[in-house]
């Protein structure tokens, strides 16, 4: 049997498999987490006006999108400077490069917030340091705070955020660089009104999916904060863990889907998908 | 020929961000090596007493033999899946492609903690029909870290096709090969690469899965990343530093490896 039937028949077959998995592991449940957002713990639209009146979740919306703002902003011009060396540096400054931005990259995220603990908490390194030079004589808190969350998930994105700038500044005509500077541009100048500008495309990638992972960020936030700095994810955790308000808990679950896909959205709208990796 | 190379004042920014991202990993080296059992910096005297730790104590060789069998059994579990949806994506070329890879691919972009609060629900559903399949059983974690690893999985997959010429499966399909020899003698062995990387990289992201893992286990299947998050959480474990200091040796290895075998490849 040959011909465009068997050929839908083998096609339906190699791909029935996956397709199948993801529905009842993935699509199916998710459904059920959208109805509990619906149902629990009484049907109606109770949960949404809860999410809209409630001041302990607005303050952890409005909390997330701080920090996640903060975040995007440092992350992308941190990954920005790193970046220009790995794509336009030396042989061995490249080689350099890439070794700090993928040995961070391919090491847990849970070791990473770790290291951080050891660095900045109250019997850190940076404290004892500083003590011991006698800049201080009680230790800073850097832990358990904003500011401790802010340091982590920067880290933690900055290899992320390279991505879509490198392949931004990769596809740069290096003539137009070698052009400005010849007719008498500085580098400084060259830089901003030159190289900058023609990477945009990467700027935009680069910060819409750092902005984006950091909205759903759970493991860092939870660590570096020590529950005083609670954000989104952390919250949903808590609702359905600890107070059990699974309906909250699904309902917030819900809007941050909504949420992030519009970003996407937005995204792809902006930079086609081949541009960010 | 000129080229434009970073200046002094980029490279001067870069250097930061290196030191940056570099510092976290190096300082656990100290911690790692205090005498005391508290987190702090050893002041004179050096130990190895929470490298033994993690030999002696069961917790947490338990929780590594625990962790390197579910990343067994998932990372087979998304290879397979992925590698027989990318050849029917490949080899037939659907209608609706776009839209069937978009939703494989949903995982990998919705945000971890929404498909932790999914996979909770699917497992604790489970859990009312079978206990031996469900949540906190090391068979849920695995199938909910499939889940999770087999868009990545997929587009390696689909992306080492994508350098594959067609002109050879037409040939076997012209000398009359079925869609069975096409697929294993033809196509999957000019792909080998991309499906060692595939089942690698589902390996690596269960093996260090956290944000799924702790909505989905509480006392029974408590793997490596799990334990280390309850000792992160509670009381500060130096024993972690120590497990950390090895798991960036290996990081560090295995990339080093990786950028000799690529630099041979492209020097031949």
């Amino acid at each position: 049997m040959r011909g465009p039937l068997s050929d839908r028949m083998g096609a339906a077959l190699l791909m029935a498999p996956l397709l199948l998995f993801l529905i009842l592991a993935y699509a199916w449940p998710f459904l059920g987490v959208v109805k509990w957002s619906f149902t629990l713990p009484t049907p109606g639209l109770g949960q949404y006006h809860a999410l809209l009146t409630d001041d302990l979740v607005q303050s952890v919306f409005i909390r997330t999108l701080r920090i996640a703002a903060i975040v995007t902003v440092v992350s992308v011009t941190a990954a920005y400077a790193i970046t220009v060396v790995w794509v336009r540096g030396s042989p061995v400054q490249r080689v350099l490069a890439e070794f700090c931005i993928l040995v961070p990259f391919w090491i847990s995220v849970l070791t990473r917030a770790f290291g951080w603990v050891a660095l900045l908490s109250n019997r850190g390194l940076i404290n004892t340091w500083l003590q011991s030079v006698g800049f201080i004589s009680e230790p800073l808190t850097l832990v358990r705070n904003e500011f401790g969350v802010i340091v982590g998930m920067s880290h933690f994105l900055i290899p992320f955020a390279v991505f879509p700038l490198a392949s931004a500044m990769r596809s740069l005509d290096e003539r137009v660089l070698l052009a400005a500077r010849g007719l008498g541009s500085s580098r400084m100048r060259t830089f901003w009104t030159v190289f900058v500008p023609m990477t945009r495309s990467g700027i935009i990638g680069s910060a819409l999916i750092t902005f984006v992972f950091s909205l759903g960020f759970f493991v860092t936030p939870a660590i570096l904060g020590g529950g005083r700095s609670v954000m989104i994810a952390e919250l949903i955790y808590l609702r359905i863990f600890q107070s059990p308000d699974w309906g909250l808990g699904a309902a917030i679950s819900v809007v941050l889907v909504v949420f992030v896909g519009a970003l996407m959205a937005l995204l792809f709208r902006y930079v086609k998908p081949k541009q960010l990796v | 020929m000129p080229t434009y190379r970073p200046g002094p004042v980029s490279l001067l920014l870069a250097v930061l961000v290196a030191l940056f991202l570099l510092m976290p990993l190096l300082a656990v080296i100290p911690v790692s090596l205090t005498p005391s059992r508290m987190l702090t910096m050893p002041t004179g005297e050096l130990s190895l007493r929470h490298y033994r730790s993690l030999i002696e104590d069961p917790r947490w060789l338990d929780s590594i033999l625990l962790s390197l069998r579910i990343g067994i059994v998932s990372s087979i579990l998304s290879t397979v899946l992925a590698l027989t949806f990318s050849l029917g994506v490949w080899m037939f070329q659907p209608r609706f492609t776009a839209a069937l890879v978009g939703f494989v691919l949903l995982p990998m972009v919705v945000p971890p903690v929404v498909s932790a609060v999914t996979l909770y629900f699917l497992l604790t559903s489970v859990s009312g029909v079978t206990s031996f399949f469900g949540y906190d059983t090391w068979l849920g974690v695995a199938m909910a870290h499939s889940v999770m690893t087999v868009p990545f999985a997929t587009v390696l997959i689909l992306v080492s096709l994508s350098q594959l010429d067609r002109r050879i499966d037409l040939a076997a399909r012209g000398l009359g090969a079925s869609v069975w020899e096409r697929a294993t003698r033809v196509i999957m062995p000019n792909i080998k690469f991309g499906i060692v990387t595939a089942a690698l990289l589902s390996f690596v992201l269960s093996w260090e899965e956290i944000g799924v893992t702790l909505f989905i286990t509480s006392v029974n299947a408590i793997t490596l990343p799990r334990l280390m998050w309850m000792g992160l959480r509670d009381n500060i474990d130096p024993a972690i530093a120590a497990l950390s200091v090895i798991l960036i040796i290996i990081t560090v290895l295995v990339l080093a490896v990786r950028s000799v075998i690529t630099r041979q490849r492209g020097a031949r």
